[in-house]
């Protein structure tokens, strides 16, 4: 319980990728909260990629934190640039709505 | 080692719960400011683990890019039943008591970050966990960043510029009715187009065909 090793940044980064998940699951609102859950994804990732790098002395995890950083940015962008343009032309972004694929 | 415990389970506990709240939240902005809390967690939790370059790069590009886009697009939207209550300041406006809670607790956070800052060789030193003392985090990123990962490091400069140039195509529009200047028909433009020189006979005059 006091001594902190690896498996404590992992249970972290567990937690939050599976909190992540049930965000995915669980949102009927909008499609921001499904994007702001795939950010905890990808954070928890990070945090997962920057524990083991600490641990096992290794930078080369921090270097693909970073990757995962402009990822996830790049992703947050166009995501929201999609939700914009979906916004503009039905005038709503509930999730229930979005059914024109019929999927 | 007590120390790394302490600011271990503040900083997770405090990244936890407000994880919690971004997917329980009823109000669109309130996750925004929850997310932004999670991401300042999670960055003091790295500057304090040894990864400081990464920590300050999660404040920059999360916090200071990607969450501002999120409440940018949330309040643009009007999806959390804002309604023009926010700079009325009238009861139906709850965003404020809850961007000030947040931004305490991202003060508290920082104060302990800085206030533990000299206790932070004591918890990396007990278990070997540092790399080589002579040089810092960032040295040891640079030096394996712009050498072995060049490549990666171009190819991520390339998404970025793919992912500015996509959110570019995808939301410009023509708008209707807005006088805009065009270089190229200015440019372009010849006199044949223009002027036309006439003979006008007494008395009658021009007629302008248009």
């Amino acid at each position: 319980m006091i001594e902190i090793g690896l498996g404590h940044y992992l249970v972290l980064g567990a937690v939050i990728f599976s909190l992540g998940i049930i965000g995915i699951f669980l949102n009927r609102k909008n499609v921001i909260v499904i994007l702001m859950s795939i950010e905890l994804i990808l954070l928890a990732v990070n945090i997962n990629l920057v524990s083991f790098s600490i641990f096992l002395q290794d930078i080369v995890g921090q270097i693909f934190t970073m990757l995962i950083l402009t990822v996830a940015a790049a992703e947050a962008a166009i995501g929201l640039a999609i939700i914009v343009v979906y916004y503009r032309n039905k005038g709503s972004i509930r999730v229930e709505e979005i059914n024109q694929m019929k999927g | 080692m007590i120390v790394h415990a302490i600011f271990f389970y503040f900083f997770s506990i405090i990244a936890i719960l407000s994880a919690i709240m971004v997917v329980a939240s009823r109000n669109t902005v309130h996750a925004v400011f929850f997310l932004i809390l999670d991401f300042i967690s999670i960055a003091c939790l790295f500057i304090m683990v040894g990864a400081e370059f990464l920590g300050m790069m999660m404040l920059i590009v999360y916090v200071g890019a990607v969450a501002v886009l999120f409440l940018f697009v949330v309040m643009i939207m009007n999806v959390s039943e804002q309604k023009l209550s926010w700079f009325r300041g009238s009861k139906k406006s709850n965003h404020i008591p809850v961007g000030l809670i947040i931004s305490f607790v991202i003060l508290l956070e920082l104060i302990v970050v800085i206030g533990g800052w000299k206790y932070k060789n004591s918890f990396l030193d007990a278990q070997s966990l540092t790399f080589d003392k002579e040089f810092t985090n960032t040295h040891l990123i640079g030096n394996v960043m712009y050498t072995e990962y060049i490549h990666l490091f171009q190819i991520s400069g390339i998404i970025l510029l793919l992912s500015m140039i996509g959110a570019i195509v995808l939301t410009y529009r023509k708008r209707e009715g807005v006088k805009k200047q065009s270089y190229f028909t200015q440019i372009s433009r010849e006199r044949e187009d223009s002027v036309k020189l006439m003979d006008v006979n007494f008395k009658e005059g021009v007629k302008i065909d248009d």
